[in-house]
């Protein structure tokens, strides 16, 4: 069996599993079109994501954890591009919440600035200490009035600055933009020092960006979440209520519900595929340009590279960047999917972790089994759950009715799901570290 | 008077708690740093390894307090701790045999230690959740103030009260004398010094005859007590909850950075300096500024810098500083 065969049949197998899954409720199948389409929807994305981390690792060998933050923002650019603009917000407080931001930046700037041109001593100290603390309190005095007056707004509907009302598909490139200037943040700091420091300061990055996306209300309402975001297809009561639609549906023999349901899901499908494609040829051209050849050659050795004139850490930095925006956009994608940002439902272990056992176990450095170990990947975390809901069944069938041992089992039967995670990634590692779909 | 009212104020808010939450930094930081120094790697499953030695801990004292056995006073949890601790010994040395081993005899790149630590990490989370469940638990028993607030007022006449949980108390004096045990251990003891050999240079260690699987599972065994303590002190002090020991690892890691990773005495004061800037940070400093400031100057305002839901990202800034200005840390540490 040639390698494509082999890894077309890989493919085949997820596409399989996918239609099993609309089909029979045999086992862990649900039977349901519109399940079998979430997953696939999901899938796409993380497939997406899949794409983001593999060029970073596999390309560049850098070690990202904080996917969960990039993802998030692209989430935030969501609701900052496509909800109406709320003009009160912006006469009461708006602007001036902008422009302590800008204050605020300027300080850094400046403290930065004299860093660079004082000379080390007392005097720097001072006249540090000093620009650090008055743009502190000018920052406060500026933000604090402003943010009470937006959040005054409305509170139950709003109370945020609200966002351009511009179409929802322009925010997909938005957030890989919110992504890409955060990651050239942290990265600037991070990148040319120790590997492990990249990963720690990525792991702090993703933990402060959920945390200002739970606190500040005037961003993004924090817990209280945004509903109700723009769509970039039809609603499905609105199909119902449209009569061709209904004629088309029963021309078909399917009612008029799961139809429009079905339809929304794989119109989503359908645009989805689209990006994971346009991504994936970016990234193929990517990878057998030059300027991929010289990525790996900086990954494989990095002091060779160096010698030959290559600036290692810009290239990093370059490669950080890119890699977070498609983060970004995949992140923007799943808040339009969900049409609901909601900043209390990031969690690392699922944004972050499973991105990572998806690349791995996919084959990191290349682009199909990135996005192979997406979609594969995403279908067991799915169905790792009704799987060992089976399993539980199946080891406590023998004990007594009413135990408590049996009630514990089955009730833990659902925090499977990490556990058999990390035993992937584990096993993946130590037997197969190249991955499905190794790198050519 | 105004200044004692100012003082008691301050130490009850923000000395005491930064002092206790120090302490537990510090373990923490200390297993991370060991890890490091000795097997090159940063432990991400070290929250985690916390985590499980807590729960082996709660689930023996819970059976102590159902058996009726207690500890007088003091938490029945400092006489299940010994259980606890040999639960996570037993347990990360299985994980070395397991996994870490093969990649040490590979010479695996560092970043390969990294990701599959964090495999680790999920399957004890997964461990620790499917056992005790992901919610909060609650198992300080005892009594509960060394000094409680209303006693002190009376005592002292002030208007501010001192509260000092036994908890407290128990988290610095215990921690005190691990450290202590820890570093005669490192600086008097045969092990102890070929550890530190190891840890400074591989190839002369390894040269004058110290066997290196002996010294990784000294470390490991260390590394497995320290984190139990410091996840037994940890949740006492609050409580239990397998996520909250999963975002522990971001201070953890940045106490032991900003004092140097690899170096003990880097990791401890890493952890005040960390524990002290986050407490002080997130505090409302209105009580103390009225009563420390004349009437005319006394603030409207709560004065507190951050909210304390950030206090995350106090511990993520002053790591980038030291990452952007000293990099090996305050107290040179092996890292660059």
């Amino acid at each position: 069996m040639t390698e494509t065969m082999k890894h077309t049949l890989l493919f085949a197998f997820v596409g399989v599993m996918i239609l099993l899954e609309g089909m029979t409720d045999f086992l862990f199948f649900s039977g349901s079109w519109n399940s079998a389409l979430v997953i696939l929807n999901m899938g796409l994305i993380s497939a997406i994501m899949a794409i983001g981390v593999n060029i970073q690792w596999g390309f560049a060998g850098l070690f990202n954890v904080g996917i969960m933050g990039f993802t998030a923002l692209g989430g935030l650019a969501v609701v900052l591009v496509s909800t109406p603009v709320i003009p009160a917000a912006w006469s009461s407080g708006g602007v001036s919440i902008v422009m302590a931001l800008v204050m605020g930046a300027l300080t850094v700037v400046s403290a930065v600035m004299i860093t660079k041109f004082l000379p080390a001593g007392k005097l720097r100290m001072l006249v540090l200490s000093a620009v650090m603390i008055v743009g502190f309190i000018v920052y406060r005095a500026i933000f604090d009035p402003a943010v009470g007056s937006v959040e005054a707004i409305n509170p139950a509907l709003q109370g945020n600055i609200g966002g351009l009302g511009l179409p929802v598909l322009l925010a997909w490139p938005a957030g890989g933009l919110l992504a890409a200037g955060a990651a050239w943040l942290i990265g600037k700091t991070a990148l040319g020092l120790r590997s492990d420091y990249l990963a720690i300061a990525t792991l702090g990055i993703a933990e402060i960006i959920i945390a200002v996306l739970k606190n500040e209300d005037w961003l993004s309402r924090g817990v209280k979440n945004v509903v109700g975001l723009p769509r970039p297809l039809p609603y499905e009561v609105d199909l119902q209520a449209d009569p061709s639609f209904v004629e088309r549906a029963a021309s078909w023999g399917i009612d008029p519900v799961t139809a429009s349901t079905v339809y929304v899901k794989a119109g989503y499908a359908l645009m989805f595929t689209v990006v994971l494609l346009a991504l994936l040829w970016m990234a193929q051209m990517a990878l057998k340009s030059p300027w991929g050849r010289m990525m790996r050659a900086i990954r494989d050795n990095e002091v060779a590279a160096e010698a030959m004139g290559k600036d290692v850490t810009r290239r990093h930095l370059q490669i950080f960047v890119l890699g977070s925006a498609i983060c970004g956009i995949a992140g923007a994608m799943m808040t339009t999917l969900d049409s609901q940002m909601t900043p209390g439902t990031y969690n690392p272990l699922r944004f972050t972790f499973l991105i990572w056992v998806m690349v791995i176990v996919g084959g990191s450095g290349n682009n199909f089994g990135a996005v192979l170990g997406g979609m594969l990947i995403w279908f067991f975390w799915i169905k790792v759950e009704p799987m060992g809901i089976l399993l539980m069944e199946l080891v406590t069938a023998g004990m007594a009715e009413g135990s408590a041992l049996k009630a514990h089992l089955l009730e833990s039967a659902s925090h499977m799901r990490l556990f058999t995670m990390g035993l992937i990634l584990l096993l993946v590692l130590r037997f197969s570290p190249r991955g499905l779909i190794p790198e050519k | 008077m105004d200044l004692l009212n100012a003082l008691v104020a301050l130490t009850n808010f923000v000395l005491v708690p930064g002092l206790a939450y120090g302490s537990q930094l510090a373990l923490g930081a200390l297993g991370v740093t060991l890890i490091y120094g000795i097997l090159r790697f940063s432990n991400f499953a070290h929250g985690d390894t916390m985590a499980f030695g807590a729960m082996v801990t709660i689930l023996i004292t819970w059976a102590f307090q159902a058996a009726g056995i207690g500890f007088g006073p003091l938490p029945t949890a400092l006489l299940a701790l010994p259980f606890g601790i040999l639960g996570a010994i037993a347990l990360v040395l299985l994980t070395d045999r397991t996994v870490y081993r093969f990649y040490r005899e590979q010479k695996a790149k560092p970043v390969i230690f990294v990701m599959v630590s964090l495999g680790v990490m999920f399957m004890m989370n997964g461990i620790v959740r499917f056992i005790i469940g992901p919610g909060d638990q609650r198992f300080a028993d005892g009594e509960r103030f060394i000094i409680k607030a209303r006693t002190f007022k009376q005592m002292t006449g002030l208007n501010e009260g001192l509260a000092i949980k036994t908890t407290q108390g128990i988290t610095v004096i215990t921690a005190t004398i691990v450290v202590a045990v820890l570093f005669w251990f490192l600086n008097k003891t045969r092990t102890g010094k070929s550890m530190r050999a190891y840890s400074d240079n591989e190839d002369l260690a390894l040269l004058s005859g110290i066997n290196p699987e002996r010294v990784v599972m000294y470390t490991w065994m260390i590394v497995a007590a320290l984190a139990t303590i410091a996840g037994v002190l940890y949740g006492l002090d609050k409580s239990f909850k397998p996520f909250t020991y999963f975002q522990l690892l971001l201070p953890i890691f940045a106490s032991a950075i900003v004092g140097g990773l690899g170096n003990p005495i880097g990791a401890i004061a890493g952890g005040f300096i960390i524990a002290f800037s986050e407490v002080t940070i997130t505090y409302a400093w209105k009580k103390v500024l009225t009563y420390g400031l004349p009437d005319s100057l006394a603030p409207d305002g709560l004065v507190q810098l951050l909210s304390t839901d950030y206090k995350f990202a106090v511990s993520f800034a002053i790591l980038i500083v030291v990452l952007l200005f000293k990099p090996t840390g305050l107290f040179k540490g092996k890292a660059v």
